[in-house]
């Protein structure tokens, strides 16, 4: 397309965040391929692996929208939430390596990383473990009159857990800046939503905390984006904290050792329709927004960034065992 | 045929399940999926959903429903994914069911099973060894067995015991260890140590997956001249006090060796209860091996340095030897 469809005023902005969003799931997915199809079965991961192909959306849409400010809590499959942070792919792929380059320098493996100068926090493998702590660091954002929000991730799963339900009812009643934000891709490990919940939706839980929730369609990375500026603005507002539930499907086992035989065949196929990757390329192109060939130099320049992240990680040493025991306690 | 210890403790549940309809199993992704490590694998087919029931991610209600059925007379068995997240039903176990006995005489028939243990790289929350949050908490038993056989054989007394009882089992035992094992039905009886190696000069004891590295020490020490004993605890709670202090009365000299971290650790206690109780007899100070006091790290080095293994074992025990 040569010349540019008369555009309205809010056009080019659209497209401009479409780039991005485009841009920051491609990484997501390429990193994790990288980790999953070759390191991993290379054996240069060693640890468990678990990645988030096909929810890529999820953890771009809401994390573009978080500001400096924001204090980010993602789960074990929200990994861009780390790249729109700031933290390099480098790094990213040293910590799943047991580099010293990586964010826990070792100790730690996998997505179980944070870097409070990045203003993300840790998970632990506990699941809603960190829904309290969202909660506390909501509450220190106001006790210091930071105009700041906490972005709590989970997948549905976690919502069974005493700690989801505690932290969301300690945020509710007081009126927390907290936007939690749940991954339903509709099964934890083996377990399908049916057998995890009695309820149709996470969302059907804001209520019992007089929250408002909100559905989305968590393979639309706008779509995402625009309701987590609602949440934003609603949490951010001083009225609370806010739910948002991504719809979404985990197109992977549970983890790189998981063949998810019990996952019906035929829903992979029908969620492979909707990848947000392809879905959002789709869009650019129909809206104008971009050409095809712009797309293929993106992706390609996303190769090129990767190829370079893990050479990085490659060259980063291993962890010297006579530091075995420092950084238990603050060192003097 | 030989047995894994994974598929001796697969065994001493389903035949537990087939002598007794009240003995029923809960937890997460164990019926359809066959539980994260495929203990259950074929319980749900055979046993059906009544008796395998899948429950969503909630430990505290996996154990407190443990609990209630138990009190209801039943004999569940609850699994945690890992034993890493027997803390998120600790309440329950330490407060609840450890406690029911000594206040209101009432059994708590249970069997909570973590699979424990490090050196497969799953970094500080797939590795730890909490027993002895547990061994601490007066009314519950602790199991952690070393072999398939006793694997086997304590599964079936943990079922039958009417304490709950916190059954540690292995994880890099699994599927690295068998033996044949006994056709007919046999158990194992809670509380009972076993000399796994006889020896006269030095007396290594230990529990769970040390045991093989605590052999594979003595067996290095023997080309050296020494003559190592090596206990087996079997169960930390109740503590076989007499095997202990006897295999030290005869050999004079004590190791003590566990995976778990240092400061409170199993060894603590054995130590005291040998000054205690065999102080006289005793020819060398009594000497440690365990992980040091920091979490379980991921990096393959860190983990290395972390986990003790039969070098740092065999150096230990050597300089005590010749002390
Ligand atoms: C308290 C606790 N129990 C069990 C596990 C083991 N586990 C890890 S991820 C997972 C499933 C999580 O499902 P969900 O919350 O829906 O997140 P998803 O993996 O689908 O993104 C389980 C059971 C855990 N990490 N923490
Ligand atoms: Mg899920």
């Amino acid at each position: 397309m040569s010349t540019t469809p008369a555009i309205g005023m809010d056009r080019q902005p659209q497209a401009a965040l479409a780039e991005r969003c485009l841009y920051y799931m491609s990484m997501m997915r390429e990193i994790e391929d990288r980790i999953e199809r070759k390191l991993y079965r290379q054996g240069k991961i060693v640890g468990g692996v678990y990645v988030g192909r096909g929810q890529e959306a999820i953890p771009v849409g809401t994390a573009l929208v978080a500001r400096p400010d924001d204090v980010m809590l993602p789960a074990h499959r929200d990994l861009a939430v780390f790249l729109i942070r700031g933290v390099s792919a480098g790094r990213i792929f040293a910590q799943y390596m047991g580099r010293e380059g990586g964010l826990t320098r070792g100790r730690d493996g996998n997505m179980h990383m944070g870097d409070l100068k990045h203003g993300i926090v840790a998970i632990i493998s506990a699941l809603a473990a960190t829904v309290p702590v969202a909660a506390g660091v909501a509450m220190a954002l106001r006790y210091k009159g930071i105009e700041g929000v906490a972005f709590s991730y989970f997948g549905d799963g976690a919502t069974s857990r005493g700690d989801w339900h505690e932290g969301v009812n300690f945020a509710a009643v007081q009126k927390l800046p907290v936007v939690f934000i749940c991954n339903n891709n509709q099964y934890a490990y083996s377990t399908p939503l049916s057998a995890q919940m009695a309820c149709a939706n996470v969302a059907d839980r804001g209520p019992a905390y007089n929250i408002p929730a909100e559905i989305v369609d968590g393979n639309d990375v706008l779509a995402v984006h625009e309701a987590t500026q609602r949440a934003r603005a609603h949490a951010g507002s001083g009225k609370g904290p806010y739910l948002l539930e991504c719809k979404t499907f985990r197109m992977t086992g549970h983890s790189a050792h998981d063949a998810a035989h019990y996952v019906p065949q035929g829903l992979f196929e029908e969620w492979g329709k909707m990848d947000p990757i392809t879905r959002l390329e789709a869009r650019m192109l129909a809206e104008g927004w971009a050409g095809q060939e712009a797309l293929d130099r993106a992706r390609a320049a996303v190769h090129r960034e990767v190829d370079e992240a893990v050479a990085w990680a490659e060259q980063s040493p291993f962890p010297d065992a006579a530091t075995l025991e420092e950084d238990v306690y603050e060192s003097r | 045929m030989s047995t894994t210890y994974l598929e001796a403790i697969r065994q001493g549940m389903w035949e537990e399940m087939e002598r007794d309809p009240n003995v029923f199993l809960l937890g997460e992704d164990i019926g359809v999926y066959g539980g994260a490590f495929k203990v259950t694998a074929g319980f749900f087919e055979h046993f059906g959903e009544k008796r395998v029931v899948d429950t969503p991610i909630s430990e505290a209600a996996i154990v407190g429903a443990a609990i209630g059925a138990g009190l209801m007379g039943l004999r569940p068995v609850a699994e945690m994914q890992f034993a890493d997240f027997i803390t998120c039903g600790f309440d329950q176990i330490v407060n609840f069911a450890a406690k029911c006995r000594y206040r209101w005489g009432a059994a708590v028939p249970m069997v909570v099973r973590a699979p424990s243990g490090g050196g497969i790289h799953g970094g500080p929350f797939h590795s730890q060894n909490p027993e002895m949050w547990f061994v601490r908490t007066p009314g519950l038993k602790v199991v952690a067995p070393a072999t398939a056989y006793d694997a086997k054989g304590l599964i079936k007394s943990a079922i039958r015991d009417n304490d709950p009882v916190i059954f540690f089992e292995h994880k890099g035992l699994y599927r690295r260890i068998k033996e044949d094992l006994p056709a007919e039905d046999y158990t194992v009886p809670i509380g009972v140590a076993k000399v796994a190696r006889e020896g006269r000069d030095l007396s290594i004891i230990t529990y769970g997956a040390m045991v093989w590295t605590a052999l594979e020490a003595a067996g290095k020490l023997a080309e050296e001249g020494a003559s190592v004993e090596v206990v087996d605890l079997r169960t930390l709670v109740p503590l076989d006090r007499e095997t202990v202090c006897a295999s030290v009365k005869k050999t004079s000299k004590a190791l003590l060796l566990h995976e778990d971290t240092r400061t409170g650790g199993m060894a603590g206690e054995l130590a005291a209860t040998l000054t205690e109780a065999v102080f006289e007899y005793l020819d060398g100070p009594i000497v440690r091996v365990t992980a040091p006091d920091t979490p379980v790290p991921y990096s393959p080095p860190l983990e290395q340095a972390f986990l003790p293994n039969v070098e740092k074992v065999v150096e230990k025990a050597r300089w005590l030897w010749r002390y």
